[in-house]
């Protein structure tokens, strides 16, 4: 593998995890338990499906200057048109909305370790990245302080809505180890210095889960827990498929066409 | 929305003006109601810095008074800056 | 208009002879263009019908968001995605800008939300329409927004202070939602697919009429349009900002290339204006009843959420109190 393989596989890993939780929090419009917490789903999605943009944009500079797989795509055509097997989003961020609860657990631990990513990629030794992630990371450090401040008020809550994020935690736990196990793209990439080591993102993460959880009397689900995996080689869950036909509908009904 | 409390909202624009009053939001505590605010009246990065104030801490005068409150200081020129005629070799004061 | 058919309670003017000192002072500083301010005196008629109006206003633009919403998750690429999500966005804060306003005239925001839902208070007819194609979002922007425009525009002058600034503040955030939706249309019309352009002439064809049905009944028959109109509530009558939307739209109509399924729209140089068939009232009583294609549907996705996030708020509030607890304690 060249370097601007990995960087192209390493460039659709970022932009496709950021896209597929944008649109999961786009199918949110009208189902906020209030209308203030609407704005601020609406925020975060504007913000991540932005980075997406930013992500994919590059991914397809870097594919086509290399003339390597991907070439003469945009974009656009990058998230509107690749196939399921084809993307590379973390299993986490396709697994459905849920309750409220099911949304904020899967929404935290993503921003939890989307923030110390991209505090990492902010010294990228390639500057594009480094330039990408420095904006997004001051949007992602509002999304974190704002799940987190959900998790607090719903586990310390009430009696409910502690057994719903509790439960909610411990369902989607598996999906949440794939984050930090990495392939020959993440041990190129992170030798080069351009990505970021896996392996001291989870510690970064481990500790601010636990103390979060602590203070949301909430009971943290082992770290030694089976985790589910494949996204990297594109084996997702039965959930993306769908997500997929429905952002992707008009670009494939509509071969060519410009909207 | 129960018992959430209602936040007068107060936005500091970038052009250093004093914080002026936007509107309000609902919320379970300041906390929230500084995101809400946040997100609601900043979407076009409008403000440096926000006040969030529960609505019923804020005593306002009665419009229906104006005369009392605030006509005695109509005649008090000297507190506007107009008052005070400088030789135009000042300048800009 | 967002707010439709907005109820009075009053028949007959009242001459300022008929007045209590209380009401003539009222209507006099009305009538001298000074602005209402919440802790003003005001009578029961007005206050009533501005909860009424804002809060229908308010309703029109959260239930608003759904028609989009529905192609949202649709959008063809990131940039119509970022703008269509963006603008949505700002229909929400819309809605809270005005529940906002409402709520200085001593309203309960979650007891008007509960009239909306127990369907005693109406939003706008126009959203009972289904969005069935992506040109749906194109001609939502421009007909509906644009049609929301011209009234919200006269409304910035109108008499509640806390209305009026919500309706500045609304329209200066507005101006980039028609161009939007204009711009949808003409990129498909100009660079776009006989099945694209056809797709174009059949969503002007379905939002058209209920377009003009937004600014509600013919002037005659609206009853409550004089004591709205003497308290400055309203500044125009529903006929003649019909007339000013008409005549702004045709000729942006005609740069599209397309047509109105009205063959009595025409130039009426006489006039100045276009003269235009007659709106079909049977269906627009019809929606405001509640049978419009997706009354049902909207009505209930506003009421799950509410509902579903009964334990979330709940939640939050207990939370809340805790912790003042502990730092009292503290």
């Amino acid at each position: 593998m060249t370097q601007n393989q990995a960087l192209f596989e390493y460039l659709l890993r970022l932009g496709d995890s950021d896209m597929v939780l944008g649109q999961r929090l786009c199918e949110l419009v009208g189902n906020a338990p209030a209308l203030e917490e609407e704005m601020a789903i609406g925020n975060v999605a504007l913000d991540l499906i932005g980075q997406a943009r930013s992500w994919l944009t590059l991914a397809a500079e870097v594919a086509s200057a290399a003339e390597i797989e991907g070439a003469g795509r945009s974009a656009d055509d990058l998230a509107f048109t690749r196939d399921e097997r084809a993307y590379r989003n973390l299993l986490l961020v396709e697994q459905a909305n849920g309750n409220f609860a099911d949304t904020m657990a899967r929404q935290y631990l993503f921003d939890a370790w989307h923030f110390h990513l991209l505090s990492a990629l902010s010294h990228s030794a390639d500057e594009r990245i480094a330039a990408i992630a420095a904006k997004g990371l001051k949007e992602v450090t509002y999304h974190l302080r704002r799940s987190s401040a959900w998790i607090k008020r719903l586990g310390d809550g009430t009696d409910e809505s502690h057994a719903k994020m509790q439960e909610a935690l411990d369902e989607i736990w598996t999906y949440s180890g794939e984050m930090f196990i990495g392939d020959e793209v993440d041990t190129l990439l992170s030798e080069a210095g351009i990505g970021a080591d896996l392996a001291a993102l989870h510690n970064l993460w481990k500790a601010d889960v636990q103390a979060v959880f602590a203070e949301a009397t909430l009971t943290c689900p082992s770290m030694d827990e089976y985790m589910q995996r494949g996204s990297k080689k594109g084996l997702h869950t039965e959930q993306l498929g769908f997500l997929l036909a429905e952002m992707q509908f008009l670009p494939r009904a509509y071969p060519g066409a410009s909207w | 929305m129960s018992d959430w409390t209602l936040f007068e909202v107060f936005v500091r624009s970038k052009h250093g003006l004093n914080h002026k009053h936007v509107g309000s939001v609902h919320a379970a505590d300041a906390a929230m109601a500084m995101e809400n605010a946040r997100e609601l009246y900043t979407r076009r990065s409008e403000g440096v810095s926000i006040w969030v104030v529960p609505s019923a801490a804020i005593t306002a005068s009665s419009p229906d008074e104006k005369e009392p409150l605030f006509d005695p200081s109509d005649d008090k020129v000297y507190r506007h800056a107009t008052f005070y005629e400088l030789p135009k070799e000042v300048g800009h004061m | 208009m967002y707010a439709q058919l907005v109820d009075t309670g009053v028949k007959r003017l009242k001459t300022l002879e008929e007045m209590s000192p209380e009401e003539r002072a009222f209507q006099e500083k009305i009538d001298a263009e000074i602005k209402i301010e919440p802790k003003n005196w005001m009578p029961d008629g007005y206050r009533r019908t501005l909860i009424r109006q804002i809060s229908q206003h308010a309703h029109s633009e959260i239930v608003g968001m759904l028609p989009e919403k529905n192609w949202l998750t649709r959008a063809p690429n990131f940039k119509r995605k970022l703008q269509l999500l963006a603008k949505i966005q700002d229909e929400g804060g819309h809605g809270l800008y005005l529940y906002s306003a409402m709520e200085t005239l001593g309203a309960d925001r979650d007891e008007e939300v509960a009239k909306l839902h127990s369907g005693e208070v109406k939003y706008s007819s126009i959203f009972n329409y289904p969005a069935l194609s992506w040109a749906d979002m194109g001609t939502i922007g421009w007909l509906v927004d644009g049609a929301a425009i011209v009234n919200q525009v006269v409304l910035q002058r109108t008499s509640y202070g806390p209305y009026s600034r919500a309706m500045i503040r609304i329209c200066k955030e507005e101006s980039f939602h028609q161009r939007q939706g204009y711009q949808i249309l003409l990129h498909m019309m100009r660079n776009g697919t006989d099945e694209q352009k056809a797709m174009v002439q059949d969503s002007i064809n379905r939002f058209w009429w209920p377009a003009l049905m937004m600014f509600g009944p013919h002037d005659s028959d609206s009853p409550n349009s004089a004591q709205s109109m003497a308290w400055k509530i309203k500044r125009m009558s529903n006929d003649d900002l019909r007339q000013r939307f008409i005549d702004q739209t045709i000729p942006q109509l005609e740069l599209l290339g397309c047509t109105v399924p009205d063959p009595d729209l025409k130039w009426n140089a006489e006039r100045g204006h276009y003269d235009f068939g007659e709106i079909d009232w049977s269906e627009f009583y019809d929606v405001v009843k509640g049978n419009g294609p997706c009354n049902r549907d909207r009505l209930r996705i506003r009421r799950k959420a509410i509902e579903e996030g009964t334990w979330v708020r709940e939640a939050a509030s207990a939370y809340a109190a805790k912790q003042k607890q502990k730092n009292a304690a503290a």
